[in-house]
């Protein structure tokens, strides 16, 4: 699977997520650029994306997961 | 919405709540209001949120209020301000194994382990006997679910050193309090978690990032499972069961197969999944569920298909049967009129969508859950809750042969010319007198089931029925009813408060299934007689309308109250002389407690 697959993908997850159409992430998108992203909504967005992409994340990856990007990595090693 | 009923998709929920809750909010739908108190041994964030949405679904929005993290017992002994001045219509207290301080350990002696189950129950009890002291309102406590693993294997579960054998024994004893205690209800935990897969649910990584008890996928089911203790709490269970006949209650279409090709009985697979649900259903009816036939037939195909000796119902099970080629949503509508319930109070069950299609279209508030498959029947209409228990009266019991009475008297009123004269040939008793503690329990349920005649719709927890009881500063009558046809029960309760020289109505219901019977003038008749007794000069009663309870609009004129006001939303006061009342009651004979044998 493609970044730019990848991409469209997450960017889907999130506009279901925060119920916001507006949303676009890029590789560099943190919790500060979206304003609902707080820490339970972490939870949700997190169980929403493994879902999406039907793989797991490790519980050292969630907490050390820095960016958009850095998940859309992890994502492309795993994905199905 | 159909999305929030069992089966639901997990997932689509989960992405969707935003927007599902905007839908919801902006339907239009009046609901009841109400305050949860959530106290939290975990992360109780997401529960809350899927729970408001299934409340909303059950017409009602709920406010809530939430513990610090984990500070469950904090709040319930030492409440805070912020929890006091919220005033909770219901407290539900989120523990989970998680929250076990202590369990035994292998070098335990048996004396240690009852010691120490002791010590976990009593911190448990004293929580909520402080709860009921300082809010005096209904509690929701979760039971325990298994642990994930077992240190002995197999003989954890029967070993008092066990840890699942400890959690067993204290679910028990928290099982014993609630067979005690009125307005206290368990969450089953255990066996929701079991159905969804305790491997699952507990996959430790939630708890530890998270300090969630669960997976998150399974808190919607979680949230939906407490969401049904609660709408039946406050009153909106349904009622009645419209079945469909050809591949609902038996395989194949009897019209053209005939009585002996339908597949009901012991002879194949299918007809024994048939026959379980036919028996399932016979045991709902056992709860006091009403039991009807809604069918595309010709009605003797169908009284000949429900007398198939193999099967477990029989005509007689029903109290309605309509079988004829009319459309299916003017048979429901049919069906709830003679009942004297709302179509939002019915559960259509059929196994054909286009059918289940045009009933939800036509008639809004009935619930068409997806019968897709026979092996899949009983699971589905168990989980979706319906019926849920969380009082069971007497009256329950007999709820069935009730209405049959009532269909019996039906068609008896036909053969009279005059209506006072069909009312004598009940020969009726009335029971009318001040609240007796046998009857408090049916006396609230009925306060929380009555939307028809009711004229305040005010609710009573048991906690509340239970103050009413014991306090001087009211007058109250509950009336018991009985004809020749049987016991209908309980079927009214006035509550008024005294106000110096006069008495404030705060409610007034009565059961629709004696509507017309003149049972409310012999309930006035009492109320009359007891104010004077008590020296008061002036009866006041208020009406305000709800989207049901049009039927009591005017009832105090009926009653020759005089109105006093009216204001912009119909909302209306009325007054009553009690020294110039003139009895009004001419068919019942009216009783007293002492009538009673308690």
């Amino acid at each position: 699977m493609d970044m730019k697959e990848i991409f469209s993908r997450l960017n889907k997850v999130f506009r279901d997520v925060f119920d916001d159409d507006t949303i676009t992430v890029n590789p560099k998108t943190t919790a500060n650029d979206i304003e609902d992203w707080d820490s339970l909504e972490h939870i949700t967005l997190i169980s929403a994306v493994e879902r999406e992409f039907k793989m797991k994340f490790r519980m050292g990856e969630i907490a050390s997961m820095k960016n958009v990007g850095e998940m859309a990595q992890i994502i492309a090693k795993r994905a199905k | 919405m159909t999305e929030l009923e069992y089966p639901f998709d997990t997932e689509y929920i989960m992405k969707k709540r935003k927007s599902i809750k905007k839908t919801l909010m902006a339907d239009g739908t009046k609901r009841l209001k109400k305050r949860i108190a959530v106290l939290g041994g975990s992360t109780t964030n997401d529960i809350v949120v899927y729970l408001e949405l299934f409340l909303l679904n059950h017409g009602i929005e709920a406010e809530f209020y939430q513990s610090e993290y984990a500070r469950y017992w904090q709040d319930a002994m030492f409440p805070g301000e912020e929890l006091l001045n919220f005033k909770p219509d219901i407290v539900f207290i989120h523990t989970t194994n998680r929250n076990i301080t202590n369990f035994p350990v292998p070098s335990d002696s048996m004396e240690a382990v009852d010691g120490l189950l002791n010590e976990e129950y009593t911190k448990f009890e004293q929580m909520w006997q402080k709860i009921t002291e300082t809010h005096h309102c209904p509690i929701i406590q979760n039971n325990f679910e298994m642990p994930y693993y077992r240190i002995m294997g197999n003989r954890d579960c029967s070993d008092y050193r066990g840890r699942s054998n400890f959690v067993t024994r204290l679910n028990e004893r928290f099982y014993e309090y609630a067979r005690k205690t009125e307005g206290f209800y368990i969450n089953d935990i255990n066996f929701i978690s079991a159905s969804y897969g305790l491997k699952e649910w507990s996959n430790p990584s939630y708890w530890n990032m998270y300090k969630y008890a669960m997976c998150v996928e399974a808190i919607p089911e979680f949230s939906f499972n407490l969401a049904n203790i609660i709408k039946s709490v406050f009153g909106r269970n349904k009622k009645a069961l419209a079945l469909d006949l050809d591949n609902t209650l038996w395989g194949g279409v009897v019209g053209d197969d005939g009585v002996d090709g339908i597949q009901i009985g012991q002879e194949t697979g299918v007809s024994q999944s048939y026959y379980e649900f036919q028996t399932y259903i016979k045991s709902l009816k056992a709860l006091g569920i009403i039991l009807t036939v809604c069918s595309k037939n010709d009605h003797e195909n169908a009284i000949a298909g429900l007398n198939h000796p193999e099967g477990a119902l029989k005509p007689d099970d029903f109290i309605i049967i309509k079988a004829n080629w009319e459309n299916k949503d003017r048979n429901i509508a049919e069906i709830a009129s003679e009942l004297n319930i709302f179509t939002d109070a019915i559960v259509f069950v059929d196994d054909n969508p286009a059918e289940r299609a045009i009933v939800q279209a036509q008639l809004p508030g009935v619930c068409a859950p997806v019968m897709d498959s026979v092996e899949n029947y009983i699971t589905t209409l168990d989980r979706s809750g319906y019926f849920e228990v969380t009082n069971f009266s007497e009256d329950d019991l007999k709820r069935n042969s009730m209405y049959k009475a009532n269909a019996e008297r039906r068609a008896q009123q036909a053969s009279f010319a005059d209506y006072t004269e069909y009312l004598l040939s009940l020969n009726m008793t009335a029971v009318i007198d001040d609240f007796i503690p046998i009857y408090l329990q049916r006396i609230t349920q009925l306060t929380n089931k009555s939307n028809q005649f009711n004229v305040t719709t005010k609710r009573y927890t048991p906690t509340e029925m239970e103050e009413v009881f014991e306090s001087g500063d009211y007058i109250r009558l509950y009336g018991k009813l009985i004809d020749k046809f049987g016991d209908n029960g309980v079927v009214s309760v006035v509550i008024g408060h005294k106000n110096g020289d006069a008495l404030d109505i705060d409610l007034w219901i009565m059961s629709c299934r004696v509507l017309k019977r003149d049972m409310e003038l012999a309930m006035l008749d009492r109320l009359v007689e007891r104010c004077r007794e008590q020296g008061i000069t002036t009866i006041k009663g208020y009406y305000y309308p709800t989207a049901k309870n049009g039927m009591v609009r005017d009832l105090f004129e009926r009653f020759g109250f005089a109105k006093l006001s009216e204001d912009a939303d119909g909302n209306t006061v009325w007054t009553l002389d009690t020294a110039s009342y003139e009895i009004q009651n001419h068919v019942i004979k009216v009783e007293d407690n002492s009538s009673i044998q308690q």
